[in-house]
């Protein structure tokens, strides 16, 4: 009985991941589009980086200037790839009115959406390969020195805190079929600002410093710049591991827990039928 | 009662209303939408014995939609109890939903992905084997008259008709004990919408049970062994069809109103009104 449960599970789990891999396939252009975005954006803070010593704002390392905005960018680009994804799960059933089939269907609510958030995660770290790839070699980013063990560790450490927050953002067009899309563009607009992607975390004003602390995408930055461009190992960010260790045993199990309380709401209100 | 004797659907005072806001605001309050209660659900006892079809009539806002998707754990009730083959509804969805599947007016489909991908993924999340699964696929669509070719054009190609029929093939391979048809012909051409009441026919072939929800008098006399008469919320009348003889007559009877005269005012309060969040 558990085997087959399990089975029954696991079929899903990779039904999660096959939709939305042929949901890319079937909007490639789209996927073009954003991948451009994506590129786009690094490259112009790329750009911007070396352009600042012909500004004359010269008495710092410009090289370190640019490989420090560079990884904020590259990790921004992946960090809301992923973001995106599992947020836009919601909504994006809502545009094709498929949410009451999936919702109806005899599978775990935590399969579902450990089978969207484990494509995001694998989409996110495709997507910004490409980008680093072609970032490479036109900055001539020089990672020999980055420590890659620290790095993946980081990585893989954050992963679980974007998860838990990814979900919780994903409520929000449950809760609100109008407004809810747009929400999820203000949270990570708030995320961007307050994470220190392209500057330290210091020079932001009080209240927002506040906001800094408990963004786990701050830890993430500082851990990933520490491993990628000091080449730091795993002892030195441990005060950027913790946190981040600690943000996940909170935010998954609160991202589920809300989840289940806001599917339970939208059906007490009779939501889900709503297209928005 | 043993499992196997349980009946299809069970419910006691089960009852659902919806918070509606109104186009006025308080006069004290200008900031405050003016809210009132839709009762969808007046307390309905109701058991459907297995393997029969189930006709539910009524007009727009009768309460049909709201039935099915308290049956298929989409809406939750305010009171009272349902049970699908003795699993309760709330307390135990989860059962339920292996149990059931539905047939929405709205074809609920990734539009841009193929019928084979829409079915594939339908498979999966219902935990169906993937051995043959295009053998099994090929095969109910061919029964149900749909060509092979069919499968690998992307869902917004298809006719209204054949996406219907591809969302009926897609709910018995999954082999539901179950079915839940809201208006499955609504929207069809003549010719569509027979090719879909053959595929309800069909199904009783299987000794699904099914729930169908209708506006087609004519619909539900042919293919129903049970039917119900609902308006606002309410049973009207329960009967088999011959026991009901000319529903629209009768229903004009118990309602004071036409079928379509009730369609029209529904729709109208529709437009003023709409339901809304809490």
């Amino acid at each position: 009985m558990m085997m087959l449960t399990l089975r029954r599970e696991a079929h899903g789990f990779v039904g999660f991941i096959e939709r939305q891999k042929n949901l890319i396939k079937r909007y490639w252009l789209w996927e073009v589009v954003w991948l451009i975005y994506s590129l786009v954006s690094v490259l112009s803070i790329g750009y911007l980086a070396a352009g600042l010593g012909s500004l004359g704002t010269g008495g710092f390392d410009l090289r370190q200037a640019q490989l420090y905005l560079l990884v904020g960018a590259l990790l921004w680009a992946y960090l809301s790839i992923v973001f995106i994804e599992i947020t836009f799960s919601v909504t994006w059933e809502r545009w094709e009115g498929t949410i009451e089939y999936t919702f109806m269907a005899p599978v775990r609510r935590l399969t579902h959406l450990l089978g969207i958030c484990t494509f995001a995660l694998l989409y996110g770290l495709a997507r910004t390969l490409v980008v680093l790839l072609i970032a490479m070699p036109l900055f001539h980013l020089d990672l020999s020195h980055a420590n890659l063990v620290t790095a993946i560790t980081v990585m893989a450490v954050s992963t679980f805190p974007l998860v838990g927050l990814g979900i919780l953002a994903s409520v929000l067009p449950l809760l609100s079929p109008e407004r809810g899309e747009q929400m999820t563009v203000a949270v990570q607009g708030v995320l961007l600002l307050a994470s220190g992607v392209y500057y330290p975390v210091s020079v932001l004003p009080g209240p927002v410093q506040a906001l800094a602390h408990v963004s786990p995408l701050t830890y993430t930055l500082e851990g990933m710049r520490a491993a990628l461009i000091g080449g730091r190992g795993l002892a030195a960010v441990a005060s950027d591991l913790l946190p981040l260790l600690l943000m996940s045993l909170v935010l998954v199990p609160l991202g589920l827990a809300v989840f289940g309380w806001a599917e339970r709401r939208a059906k007490r209100l009779g939501l889900l039928k709503r297209s928005g | 009662m043993s499992q196997a004797k349980q009946p299809a659907v069970e419910t006691s005072r089960l009852t659902k209303r919806f918070r509606r806001e109104g186009g006025g605001r308080h006069a004290g309050m200008p900031w405050r939408r003016r809210r009132s209660d839709l009762v969808a659900l007046h307390p309905l006892d109701l058991t459907l014995e297995r393997g029969i079809t189930t006709g539910v009539i009524g007009p727009n806002g009768s309460g049909k939609s709201t039935l099915v998707r308290v049956l298929a754990t989409l809406v939750l009730p305010d009171n009272g109890w349902a049970r699908i083959f003795g699993h309760d509804v709330v307390t135990d969805s989860f059962s339920v939903k292996r149990y059931i599947n539905r047939v929405s007016v709205e074809a609920a489909f990734f539009k841009e992905l193929s019928a084979w991908e829409n079915l594939v993924y339908a498979s999966r999340i219902y935990g169906v084997a993937d051995r043959g699964l295009r053998g099994r696929v090929e095969s109910v669509l061919a029964r149900f008259g749909l060509p092979r070719d069919l499968l690998d054009r992307p869902l917004r190609h298809l006719s209204r008709g054949q996406q219907r029929k591809v969302a009926i093939a897609r709910s018995v391979l999954t082999t539901p004990s179950l079915l839940l048809m809201d208006e499955p012909t609504t929207g069809l051409d003549p010719r569509s919408k027979r090719e879909v009441q053959h595929m309800v026919t069909d199904l009783r072939q299987d000794s699904v049970t099914t729930l169908l929800c209708t506006h087609d008098l004519d619909e539900a006399e042919a293919l129903c062994d049970r039917v119900l008469l609902m308006d606002h919320g309410r049973v009207l009348a329960d009967g088999t069809p011959g026991q009901l003889g000319r529903l629209e007559d009768l229903f004009f009877e118990l309602s004071g109103r036409g079928l379509e005269d009730a369609d029209t005012e529904a729709e109208a309060e529709t437009q003023d009104m709409e339901v809304q969040p809490a």
